[in-house]
């Protein structure tokens, strides 16, 4: 699904990541954890495409692809899909206007003609009863006066909508309180298939007992310094980052 | 591609005027210059009654002694009013009764603003009385509002065959001595649109006028008077384009309406004169006087969406002059590259119970300046008036301006006034959000406007809330490469 080779990455003369390997296939969940500052937000916005970046260095591939070239839209029709640590404000839009934007751009992209008003209906519907939405909040300017629950929630509606490939979830877990952090695991999980692959990043443990990872990577100073199964997510908890990054400097 | 505000800038500045044509229709145009002659040329042309020649006179003379001012908050190399054709009227200027009988060049014309004739005659409901160049060139649906009794006909033949009812109300709103605009517009106006709509009577569709600046060098004075009496009710639309030009073109408009007791009317504008080219070359001056007068339990409704001209100038305002009447300003003006704007509104409270809102909308991009400038008053004797102001500013890129100039002025203790400003920028951060759910960044910049828009636009009549729309994409986007 996804693979990075020894990905490098700067914002303006700061070298962010130093030489990233990944490779996530279809099927499975990844989690990358690791310290403030380590690099995880970036590298989920490189994947996106986020074009404040340099890449120095390296390459992203989506199936096989090399994405150097491809624009932010052009990747999110691919079937990548980034839920934003902090969700951004568009006043005037309302939540059912963008999703319905986001999806007919999708399909013009595809070819398609824009999807009938009587099925997006039906998905909103769908989409909005698995994660437990008030139909009303759909109506609500995109992410304004949301509370941070209601931004993450929303930012999972939106991934259940576009049914996308390659899903990253950056910090998805901060900001919500524990009944919140259920039914939007339960969403992620009920999304889940042998077809799609999810990479969580998160600072903690708590997020990972409901989305359960297949592998755990630790990413420091702009590299994945270790990786393991969701035991190392334990560990870490009990441990903290401080022994890693002791190790790696031996 | 990387998208940063820079290029956001540049593709904004390389959006030429999608509607810079000309057409060549035979004009009759008068000699450059004014004086007494000219007025005189201008009514006898017109064929008005002695008393509005005399009227215009006594305008021009006003006219001689003002000053053109200068408190907006705009740069500009003042017209010199002697270069100026003050007359101009194409010369086939037969009234026609089928789509057939008109030049098909004006019919191309239309065609290229997407407004063709063709398309507004299925757009059932919809009544246009086209002013192409000054003259009323085509009317319809006129029948249909005659059985109501509803009087809707250029201002030049409402001075000939309703001449008690413009003697009357004519400069009743906006007087001749007004502003320095106002009285050159009374003094040379050579046509507009009269609406007159009787007692009680519900105005059955949206009136509607195409105003167009068609002849190189020729002001445009525009005169519009609407009348709605006891009890009636009129939406009334004006929306125009203007063809690129090189030299800067003065429209000076006045537009008066009068809602007697328990009249509403709702005046929607949409304006795309031409802006000027990137390099801020050429251009409308739009120098408009527009005012409504409230008599008692009335409501005046201006809504307009600003997106042309080089240089604009223009306060739809409402004297609350009748107990419990409502005025109510929607607006939303969009600047681009060198445009200026200062524009807003003044809500005279006068009656008691006299109730006003104002929604102001700002979008600059460009090296363009916005500005609102609106006034409350609220009189002595204008007991338990409310006023609810709202100033939005939306910027793009770094090199526009948007300013907000609010006075308030209260004699009343009993008034409750309020006023609500905010400024915000399109971000990288929202374009990228919108990118990362597969909207381009067009569509991301369209989305974005448009849901800033929002509260004006829902106010728009249907068919005029669409055009609006496509004109704020044309005027703020370009083509994405």
């Amino acid at each position: 699904m996804l693979k990075i080779n020894n990905l490098h990455a700067r914002v303006e003369d700061k070298e962010i990541l130093r030489g990233i390997n990944l490779t996530v296939n279809a099927g499975e969940v990844h989690a990358i954890m690791g310290p403030n500052g380590s690099g995880k937000s970036t590298l989920a916005a490189v994947i996106a495409g986020k074009e404040e970046f340099e890449i120095t260095e390296g390459e992203v591939f989506l199936e096989g692809e090399n994405l150097e070239d491809t624009s932010p839209e052009d990747r999110a029709h691919k079937g990548i899909f980034l839920s934003f640590q902090y969700p951004v404000e568009i006043p005037g839009v309302s939540v059912t206007n963008f999703m319905k934007t986001a999806i007919n751009e999708s399909r013009k992209a595809k070819g398609l003609e824009d999807m009938p008003a009587k099925d997006m209906l039906k998905l909103i519907r769908e989409k909005s009863e698995m994660l437990e939405i008030d139909r009303k909040f759909l109506s609500r300017s995109l992410n304004e006066g949301f509370s941070g629950g209601e931004k993450k929630r929303n930012e999972i509606f939106q991934m259940a909508m576009l049914e996308p490939k390659l899903a990253i979830l950056d910090e998805t877990d901060s900001g919500l309180d524990i009944d919140a952090l259920r039914i939007v695991a339960n969403g992620v999980n009920k999304l889940k298939s042998k077809d799609n692959a999810v990479i969580v990043i998160t600072h903690y443990q708590r997020l990972l007992e409901y989305i359960v990872p297949d592998f755990v990577h630790v990413l420091h100073n702009g590299k994945i310094v270790k990786s393991g199964t969701k035991d190392l997510a334990l560990e870490l908890e009990e441990k903290g980052y401080d022994w890693l990054k002791q190790e790696t400097v031996v | 591609m990387a998208y940063t505000e820079e290029e956001l800038k540049k593709e904004l500045e390389t959006k030429e005027y999608e509607y810079g044509f000309y057409t060549d229709i035979e004009s009759d145009t008068f000699p450059i210059g004014l004086n007494e002659e000219i007025v005189i040329a201008i009514s006898k042309k017109k064929e008005e009654p002695e008393w509005m020649t005399l009227w215009r006179l006594e305008s021009f003379k006003i006219w001689k002694e003002m000053v053109e001012p200068e408190w907006a908050n705009v740069k500009y190399k003042k017209p010199d009013f002697q270069a100026i054709s003050y007359y101009s009227a194409p010369n086939k200027k037969p009234k026609y009764d089928s789509l057939d009988e008109v030049d098909p060049e004006l019919l191309d014309t239309f065609k290229k603003l997407g407004i063709s004739l063709d398309e507004q005659k299925k757009l059932a409901g919809v009544a246009v009385d086209i002013v192409m160049d000054s003259v009323s060139v085509a009317t319809t649906f006129k029948k249909t509002l005659a059985e109501k009794g509803i009087i809707f006909c250029s201002i030049s033949e409402a001075i000939k065959e309703h001449s008690e009812l413009v003697k009357k109300y004519i400069g009743s709103v906006v007087p001749q001595k007004d502003n320095f605009y106002a009285a050159l517009n009374s003094a040379v106006f050579s046509d507009g649109s009269f609406c007159y709509i009787p007692k009680g009577v519900r105005c059955p569709m949206e009136l509607s006028t195409y105003f167009r600046i068609n002849q190189a060098g020729t002001g445009q004075f525009e005169r519009t008077l609407v009348i709605a009496d006891e009890g009636s009710y009129v939406s009334y639309l004006e929306g125009c384009t203007a063809p690129s030009r090189d030299e800067n073109q003065l429209h000076a408009a006045v537009v008066e309406l009068i809602a007697l007791d328990d009249a509403e009317i709702k005046y929607s504008t949409v304006q795309n004169w031409f802006p000027g080219n990137k390099e801020g070359l050429g251009g409308v001056f739009n120098f408009v006087t527009k005012r409504g007068l409230c008599e008692k339990n009335a409501k005046i409704s201006w809504t307009q969406v600003e997106t042309g001209s080089a240089v604009t100038w223009k306060y739809p305002s409402c004297i609350l002059k009748g107990d419990n009447s409502i005025g109510e300003f929607y607006s939303i003006a969009v600047t681009n590259n060198y445009q200026q704007a200062d524009t807003g509104t003044k809500m005279i409270h006068l009656g008691k119970n006299t109730r006003s809102t104002i929604i102001s909308k700002g979008i600059s991009a460009g090296k363009s300046q916005n500005s609102y400038r609106g006034l409350v008053q609220v009189n002595s004797r204008a007991d338990n008036a409310r006023n609810f102001s709202q100033c939005d500013s939306l910027l793009m890129g770094n090199e526009c301006g948007a300013h907000t100039f609010p006075y308030i002025e209260v004699k009343n203790k009993t008034a409750q006034i309020e006023h609500e400003a905010t400024t915000s920028k399109i971000g990288e951060d929202q374009i990228f959000y919108c990118n990362q759910r597969g909207i381009n960044t067009e569509k991301a910049i369209a989305l974005i406007v448009n849901g800033f828009s929002k509260e004006v636009l829902n106010k728009l009549p249907m068919e005029f809330a669409v055009e609006a729309q496509k004109l704020l994409e044309i005027s703020l986007e370009g083509s994405v490469g």
